[in-house]
């Protein structure tokens, strides 16, 4: 058997395959924006235990939780509009990515408000902080401090996640690595060098989002 | 056209739950046993061995588990293995699974104290007798509820294995879908099914959190 390796599809094509990395970052960073800030309140209604909104973030976490991210997918792309609501494939892989991280951040942001003791808390309040000011120096801050890590991973695990986003015809890397497979007959190469894409991505929004963490939210601490 | 009754749908879906949970289980039985093999080579003294490991967990946790069913489909297809979908599946899945179980073991058999290997030592255990004897054995204990709660990643995993071609509940939900022209109610099934099988693994991987918490 003699097969040869080319690149030559790899490099023809690579305006389209950078496309399609720059579509999955850009999926990943509205969707990571959108999740944890979905997060945060739910873990604070979790937490806090509030009326409504406790059982509700409950069932909705288990749901995604329990679910794999691809059914999610399904259900909103092909399976709302027979309920009227009409999504593109952009529209739908947004939706569907904020939706999961959005369940996965909201059980590790409360693990973080959890571990907050509450003598900090009181210690706050004698020092006559107001509400919001306690809970936004107090619990919110090192809650995210010291979740940050497990943050990332989610994080990244949604951005590979999208891989599959393709799939609703979502223009993004496998997308873009799946037609030019289907113009040259390139399948391995291109997969291969969409897999490298994927990896060195990964690495480089792992490093970013430490950086990020670093100075943002531990920020200037003495 | 053939009418599907509510029956139908639910029977044919049962069907591909099965498969899936068959898959699932292959690759969570291949994949901890592989596990512990990229485990042991992680943590040996041997520089090489524990640099190949890390590599191989970096590889595995860095790329999209539907880029490595890709490229082992297309792959193989190119060595001149004809290789079907399930073999596809239940390789590519144990491969995935072995890396990440051997990276939460990783840190399982770290959390021991370093003073439980060196009282091997003491007693003249060799390496493997430390490993075999004093540690793993603890860190079994510690291991156990995530690699549970893990469980639950690989029932989900299956899911993506639907896009090379396997007969799994998600395959069969987007024929089904596309031939009763009702994907709201058969997805929604589909999540179901999803639902019922990883809701009490995740129930149990909680349990035996707290259980082994209140022991320690």
């Amino acid at each position: 058997m003699s097969y040869v390796f080319s690149i030559e599809p790899i490099i023809e094509n690579w305006d389209a395959l950078a496309f399609g990395a720059l579509m999955t970052l850009a999926l990943t960073g509205i969707g990571a924006v959108v999740g944890v800030a979905t997060g945060i309140v739910g873990a604070v209604s979790r937490a806090w235990k509030i009326k409504v909104l406790h059982p509700v973030f409950t069932v909705y976490v288990e749901t995604i939780r329990n679910t794999p991210f691809l059914v999610q997918l399904y259900f909103i792309f092909f399976g709302l509009p027979a309920a009227g609501v009409k999504l593109n494939g952009w529209e739908a892989s947004f939706l569907a990515m904020a939706l999961n991280l959005g369940a996965y951040s909201t059980e590790i942001i409360r693990a973080g408000i959890q571990a907050v003791p509450g003598g900090l808390i009181e210690a706050a309040q004698s020092l006559a902080m107001s509400r919001y000011q306690i809970f936004r120096h107090v619990i919110l801050r090192p809650a995210l401090k010291n979740v940050w890590p497990a943050l990332c991973s989610q994080i990244i695990i949604v951005m590979l996640g999208s891989a599959v986003c393709s799939q609703v015809a979502a223009q993004e890397l496998t997308y873009s690595a799946s037609l030019i497979q289907s113009q040259t007959f390139r399948a391995f190469e291109i997969y291969a060098f969409s897999t490298l894409i994927y990896l060195g991505l990964a690495i480089m929004v792992r490093r970013c989002l430490h950086e990020f963490g670093r100075r943002v939210i531990v920020g200037r601490r003495s | 056209m053939i009418e599907f009754t509510l029956w139908d749908i639910i029977r044919h879906l049962g069907t591909g739950l099965a498969w899936t949970g068959g898959l699932s289980l292959i690759a969570f039985v291949l994949g901890g046993v592989a596990g512990l093999g990229v485990l042991i080579a992680r943590i040996s003294p041997c520089r090489p061995a524990s640099r190949a490991a890390r590599i191989y967990i970096e590889f595995f946790q860095g790329t999209p588990l539907l880029m490595q069913l890709f490229l082992i489909f297309f792959g193989l297809g190119l060595l001149g293995v004809n290789i079907s979908p399930l073999l596809t599946a239940a390789l590519g899945l144990t491969l995935f699974t072995s890396a990440y179980l051997a990276e939460i073991w990783r840190g399982c058999v770290e959390s021991i104290a370093p003073g439980q290997w060196e009282a091997g030592q003491c007693l003249a255990l060799s390496r493997r007798q430390q490993l075999r004897f004093v540690i793993l054995p603890q860190a079994v204990r510690i291991a156990i509820p995530p690699t549970v709660g893990f469980s639950v990643q690989v029932v989900k995993g299956t899911a993506v294995t639907s896009i090379i071609g396997f007969m799994e509940i998600t395959k069969t939900g987007s024929m089904i879908a596309n031939a009763t022209f009702n994907p709201l109610l058969v997805y929604g099934l589909v999540g179901v099914g999803y639902f019922l099988m990883c809701y009490p693994l995740s129930a149990l991987a909680r349990r035996a959190e707290r259980r082994f918490q209140c022991r320690s």
